[in-house]
């Protein structure tokens, strides 16, 4: 079965080039700006999206992510609105891949079988779920592969060689390390370390390697998109948003503007980064 | 390992992989599970090893003052004039109330792993009293997050964590309250895992906290046990504590629970009601994800989760520890509620009547205790687990009952 991450990933490849993973919050600040957000991405430089499902207890997330969660939800935001988001997106864009990060319980409250039926059906290509390790892939990881969609695991410096493989062992898609033992927009962290256990990580798979948690500008995605296949960037974009806001916490002109310029730059140092190395 | 005792027990759960039913379990990110698999080693070691035993048994007689006492409560069984009432008095621990039972073992085993930096999380700041303590009795740095609105309503225990050598993190995200606090330790987990143990203050979180720290408050029922023999010459009949997360309930409860004479109910927190706002994970709650565990939340119909309240702080947590989930499900524990007012007018009458001011958190069991006593025969032992003294809830109380101090 090959997915439209595969898809995406082996273009990658041919090009020479690293991928750009972006990170937004549905529902953030508002449903019809994320919705225009999400679908200004591509045109900006995002080669993949992970749409965040917003939670009152997202317990491996930094105060950038946890906010936006909370405006997603003071907004009435829910995982059905969520995944119509994905499905109006996907009625303009065949072929970006999107994954939906968050964390399990509204998943397992709106039922496993309906949500990935449901998900597929929207155009969904991958799951993040933070919260389901390897020791509980019978809960979401397996029914969800059997549908068809890629469910993506994290690997962190924590996850040593005996604990790889397990890791390793039921990810598809792309496999998304965490490159600092932290919460999402920490420290940002040392990229020759991260390059070193991207390495590490290659020598157990063939599956395509992004690093996030910690990329703000330009110039970390250039030194980390050296040395992965892909970087991810989250909380600098949610933070674009929030910059956007006026006084009252609502959209304002410079809202999406503010997200797809902050991407177009980061865009321009993943894009750049294996020249200038050259 | 953690094979079953025997065939139809109650109390071999969890199983391998820390589930009870389908409650419980390792709902937590990659970052951490290294770290939870090393614990759960440590603890079986740890639990082999008969000098650890013996380090725990000196630290509770010497230092907690156990044995508690099982104390017959004369006046309040005349008054309710059914039930024979015993009261078992976990408010005379060391730092007032059960909860140093289990910090002992963690900390005992923090030491054994090499580990320096404790954090914990509290809500009405009993648990982090007690951390705080024993991190100042073993020299250990000690990091506690309080919800800030916590911070501002329990000010006397904030300044004796302080007193004690403890940094108190007011915790602003969020609800700003119990749950937000352990989301905040989880956060800081994830960031220190190298260096830093989590001492978690009840029978919940990921799989081994919820069977460790059961082991460590089974003390409770394991004495119980002996002093009614000791007093009665036979079992209770009857055992009721209040649940919030539950480890005070579970500690008297684990060793009963294969002894099908003893009935033994659970009391949750039901705030203004059950229609309204309440802490009643059980009664007013379904199973969900959070924390680590699956079991009883209270939730919303998209999965979020709800703020718990509850006159007492300690028991507006909107989850229970997930043994406590299989125990209703299977049908051993029959788990009441009691609303604030009920809580609050047993609180005065334990007072008035044997002299004992009771937690807050204790007096919703008592409460129950005032239900079903008068409807048993006098030869019906009935045991309530006094989990806490109430010397901190004086100022509460004193506003609600319109007295200003």
């Amino acid at each position: 079965m090959t997915t439209r991450l595969d898809t995406r990933f082996a273009a990658l490849a041919r090009e020479g080039r690293a991928g750009f993973v972006t990170y937004v919050m549905a529902g953030d600040p508002d449903r019809e700006t994320a919705r225009a957000i999400l679908k200004a991405l591509p045109g900006a430089g995002a080669d993949v999206i992970e749409f965040g499902m917003p939670f009152t207890d997202p317990m491996a997330d930094g105060p950038s992510v946890q906010a936006a969660g909370l405006r997603s939800l003071h907004g009435g935001q829910t995982l059905k609105k969520t995944l119509e988001d994905i499905a109006d997106f996907r009625t303009g864009d065949r072929d970006t891949p999107i994954v939906l990060m968050g964390y399990y319980n509204p998943i397992y409250i709106y039922g496993v079988e309906k949500f990935l039926a449901d998900a597929k059906a929207a155009g969904i290509d991958g799951l993040i779920v933070v919260d389901l390790p390897p020791e509980e892939d019978a809960e979401l990881c397996l029914p969800a592969l059997k549908a068809g969609l890629n469910f993506i695991r994290l690997a962190t410096p924590t996850t040593d060689e005996k604990r790889l493989p397990t890791v390793l062992g039921n990810t598809s898609g792309f496999v998304y390390y965490v490159s600092i033992t932290g919460i999402t927009g920490a420290a940002t962290p040392d990229f020759g370390k991260t390059s070193e256990a991207v390495a590490r990580i290659k020598k157990h798979t063939a599956l395509p390697v992004a690093v996030g948690f910690g990329v703000k500008n330009a110039d970390h995605a250039r030194a980390v998109a050296r040395g992965a296949d892909a970087v991810v960037v989250g909380s600098a974009l949610v933070d674009a948003v929030k910059g956007s806001l006026d006084g009252e916490g609502r959209a304002t002109g410079r809202t999406v503007g503010a997200v797809t310029d902050l991407v177009a730059s980061l865009a321009a140092g993943v894009r750049g980064a294996r020249q200038a190395a050259e | 390992m953690n094979a079953p005792e025997k065939r139809n027990s109650f109390r071999s759960g969890p199983d391998e992989n820390g589930k009870f039913g389908i409650y419980g379990g390792r709902f937590v990110a990659e970052t951490l599970m290294p770290n939870i698999l090393a614990l759960e080693r440590a603890y079986n070691e740890a639990k082999a090893d008969p000098a650890y035993a013996a380090e725990m048994a000196g630290h509770l007689t010497h230092y907690v003052g156990r044995p508690s006492p099982l104390y017959f409560a004369e006046r309040l069984t005349e008054h309710l004039g059914g039930a024979k009432i015993y009261l078992k008095r976990e408010e005379l621990n060391h730092t007032g109330s059960h909860k140093v039972n289990n910090v002992l073992g963690q900390i005992l085993l923090a030491r054994r792993m090499g580990k320096k930096r404790i954090i914990a999380e509290t809500g009405a700041g009993q648990h982090g009293v007690a951390t705080a303590t024993l991190c100042a009795r073993f020299g250990l740095e000690c990091i506690v997050y309080m919800g800030a609105v916590d911070v501002a309503r329990q000010a006397p225990n904030v300044f004796r964590m302080k007193m004690l050598g403890a940094t108190v993190v007011p915790v602003q995200s969020g609800a700003k309250t119990l749950k937000d606090a352990m989301n905040e330790a989880l956060r800081d987990w994830v960031t220190n895992v190298e260096s830093t143990f989590y001492c978690i203050g009840t029978v919940a979180g990921p799989h081994p906290y919820p069977s460790m720290v059961r082991d460590f408050q089974s003390i409770i029922g394991d004495e119980t046990r002996e002093q009614m023999q000791a007093a009665e010459g036979r079992l209770p009949d009857s055992l009721l504590a209040c649940v919030g997360g539950g480890s005070n309930a579970i500690g008297l409860f684990h060793p009963f629970l294969d002894d099908p004479s003893v009935e033994i109910y659970g009391v949750e927190a039901a705030g203004h009601g059950l229609d309204k706002l309440h802490a009643a994970s059980i009664s007013g709650g379904r199973p969900g994800v959070l924390h680590g565990n699956r079991t009883y939340l209270l939730m919303d119909e998209d999965g979020q989760i709800q703020e718990g309240h509850s006159i007492s702080a300690g028991l507006d947590y909107p989850g229970i520890g997930p043994e406590h989930s299989w125990l209703n499900d299977v049908g051993r524990v029959k788990y009441l509620s009691a609303t604030d007012d009920e809580a609050l007018e047993a609180f005065q009458l334990l007072s008035k009547i044997e002299g004992i001011i009771p937690a807050l958190e204790s007096a919703h069991a008592l409460a129950k205790v005032a239900e079903l006593a008068p409807n048993k025969p006098k030869d019906h032992l009935m045991v309530v687990n006094l989990s806490g003294r109430g010397d901190k809830d004086v100022p509460q109380v004193a506003e609600m009952l319109g007295t200003s101090l």
